[in-house]
């Protein structure tokens, strides 16, 4: 099947578009990884244009959507699920949603990425790819990590090892997406990885205005 | 194509608005909103907007369908609050909006807020007279525009120098200890009160102030004030009193410079726009004056004078049938989109 992939969680947008069997095996006909900051709104649909137009295809082609679901920062985040919802709605296909961090490199690791105010996202995989741990947020000094890091390096210092800098890719999200790929009407409803909850402190009694 | 059918998304704030017009005719209005979930704060707390967005989007999209009896590949074009608004409610709307624009192969228009509230009065009271006057007034905005043509000149004449008219309103409710929003429950208790009982100050209506321009801040501190000394002399505060008084003070000045607005620019039709615009006491001085001045008042139902996805599509629409260029594929939100770019 053709499957459209998107992901916003990180400063790196990405989106493509691949064909994947039911034996798991993944061939990626066009990706584009587009470093947005926070112009995920604006430069979204741009990439996935352009990369419907570089795999030769037509929307009409498309079978079903995957999505990264976060961890991520709330704002871009949402910007891709609600995309992967509002696409697959318009052309009746199922929407998959996969961990973010599941998406960023392979085998045994501990997979980083920024959540902003210090921390950042993590999880850990065995050898064969499976979570074994988080998702997580954190501060990078209270995270112990054993083996090999994957993502944003810049937080090396902070958790005294070597981050090999790696993104989401569009083989990671198939890769993840594979188990509710084999049944997309049994995908679960797309609902972000917030890890967090909104920030928001009921007022606990009415400021006088004046002094007496 | 004679007349175009438009969707329209909503999300500057807290109310998820789908709506779909054809040509000037409302066919859906479908709203989810999060005002519950907002009330012990005492005010929209954004990302908890923004994710009741998300959350509401698709199920909203299918009941703006359903209602309208269409299905979504019928739609002519598609129109998206672009802003103003709060930047993480607004993006929600706008990428669900480019999505089911880039799914559909429609035309998208990123248009403004506060054009979009002109352009659902024509829903129920057909074209708009050009120019029209507009006093659109909301816990997010308190405006008062000149609308030579509202598909590409939209002017602003006067705006709030502090707290946004709605704002004042939840305020006071919670000084009054009534619940959030306060309009609702300030015009009630109101109807039991007098409204000339306590006389709260007028702001910016001096003879060297900027004459269209509103504030409320200093109106709200001054209810709160009167409302403590009550309260340390260990008396009862006359809720209904406070409340009459209050609102007489907000709909007064309101008023009156719309009025005095259309008398200096010679235009002859006043569009009420905005939640605060389902207040009964400034709809009826509103139509008191505006009979007394010989000017034309239109206001929609109090339903389309907040905000909805309807008030969107009608702006669309419009834009469709003036021939105004869709979007830029990179369209993205502005939180504080000027008044005069009615579409971006
Ligand atoms: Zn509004």
């Amino acid at each position: 099947m053709l499957v459209f992939a998107l992901d916003t969680a990180t400063p790196t947008l990405v989106a493509g578009l691949a064909r994947w069997t039911p034996d798991g095996a993944v061939e990626v006909l066009a990706e584009r990884a587009v470093p947005s900051g926070n112009r995920h709104a604006e430069l979204l649909s741009g990439a996935l244009t352009e990369a419907l137009g570089a795999a030769g295809c037509a929307l009409a082609d498309i079978d079903a959507v995957v999505t990264g679901l976060g961890p991520g920062p709330f704002t871009g985040l949402r910007v891709g699920v609600v995309t992967a919802a509002a696409l697959a709605d318009a052309r009746g296909l199922p929407a998959v949603g996969v961990c973010s961090l599941d998406a960023i490199g392979s085998g045994a690791r501990t997979v980083v990425t920024d959540a902003r105010r210090r921390e950042v996202y993590w999880a850990a995989y065995a050898g064969d790819g499976t979570r074994t741990a988080g998702p997580g947020v954190v501060r990078p000094e209270e995270l112990a990590v054993s083996g090999p890091v994957v993502g944003d390096a810049r937080f090396a210092e902070r958790l005294g090892a070597d981050v090999t800098p790696a993104g989401v890719t569009t083989a990671g999200l198939l890769g993840a997406a594979a188990p509710q790929l084999t049944d997309p009407p049994s995908a679960a409803p797309l609902v972000p990885l917030y890890l967090r909850r909104p920030d928001a402190v009921p007022p606990t009694s009415v400021k006088p205005v004046s002094q007496p | 194509m004679t007349e175009p059918l438009v969707l329209g998304f909503e999300t500057s704030c807290d109310e998820t608005g789908v709506g779909l017009v054809r040509g000037r005719t409302l066919l859906s209005d479908a709203l989810a909103t999060s005002v519950g979930e907002h009330e012990r704060f005492g005010g929209v707390v954004p990302e908890i907007a923004s994710r009741a967005h998300l959350e509401a989007m698709v199920p909203t999209v299918h009941r703006a369908l359903a209602e309208a009896g269409v299905r979504a590949r019928d739609v002519d074009a598609i129109a998206v609050t672009a802003g103003p608004g709060l930047t993480g409610a607004l993006l929600v709307g706008l990428a669900a909006a480019k999505a089911y624009a880039l799914a559909l192969d429609k035309p998208l228009y990123g248009v403004n807020h506060l054009a979009a509230h002109v352009a659902v009065d024509e829903l129920q009271h057909g074209e708009l007279a050009e120019p029209s006057m507009a006093l659109l007034v909301s816990g997010g905005h308190s405006s008062l525009l000149l609308v030579p043509d509202l598909a590409r000149e939209v002017q602003s004449l006067g705006r709030t120098v502090d707290d946004a008219a709605g704002e004042a309103f939840d305020k006071v409710a919670r000084v009054l200890g009534l619940p959030f929003p306060g309009g609702p429950p300030i015009d009630r208790a109101a109807r039991e009160g007098d409204p000339a009982a306590i006389d709260f100050p007028r702001g910016l209506t001096g003879p060297r102030d900027a004459p269209y321009d509103f504030s409320f801040s200093g109106l709200k501190t001054a209810v709160a004030r009167w409302v403590e000394a009550r309260q340390r002399a260990g008396e009862p505060v006359p809720v209904a009193d406070v409340a009459a008084s209050f609102q007489e003070a907000v709909a007064d000045v309101l008023t009156a410079k719309a009025v005095r607005a259309c008398r200096d620019s010679g235009v002859d039709h006043l569009v009420l726009g905005g939640g605060v615009a389902a207040n009964s006491r400034l709809r009826a001085l509103a139509e008191e004056r505006c009979a007394a001045a010989g000017i034309v008042l239109r206001v929609p139902s109090p339903r389309l004078c907040t905000d909805n996805g309807a008030m969107v599509a009608a702006l669309g629409s419009r834009l469709v049938r003036a021939g105004v260029a869709p979007s830029a594929p990179d369209l993205g939100a502005d939180s504080s989109l000027p008044v005069d770019v009615v579409t971006r």
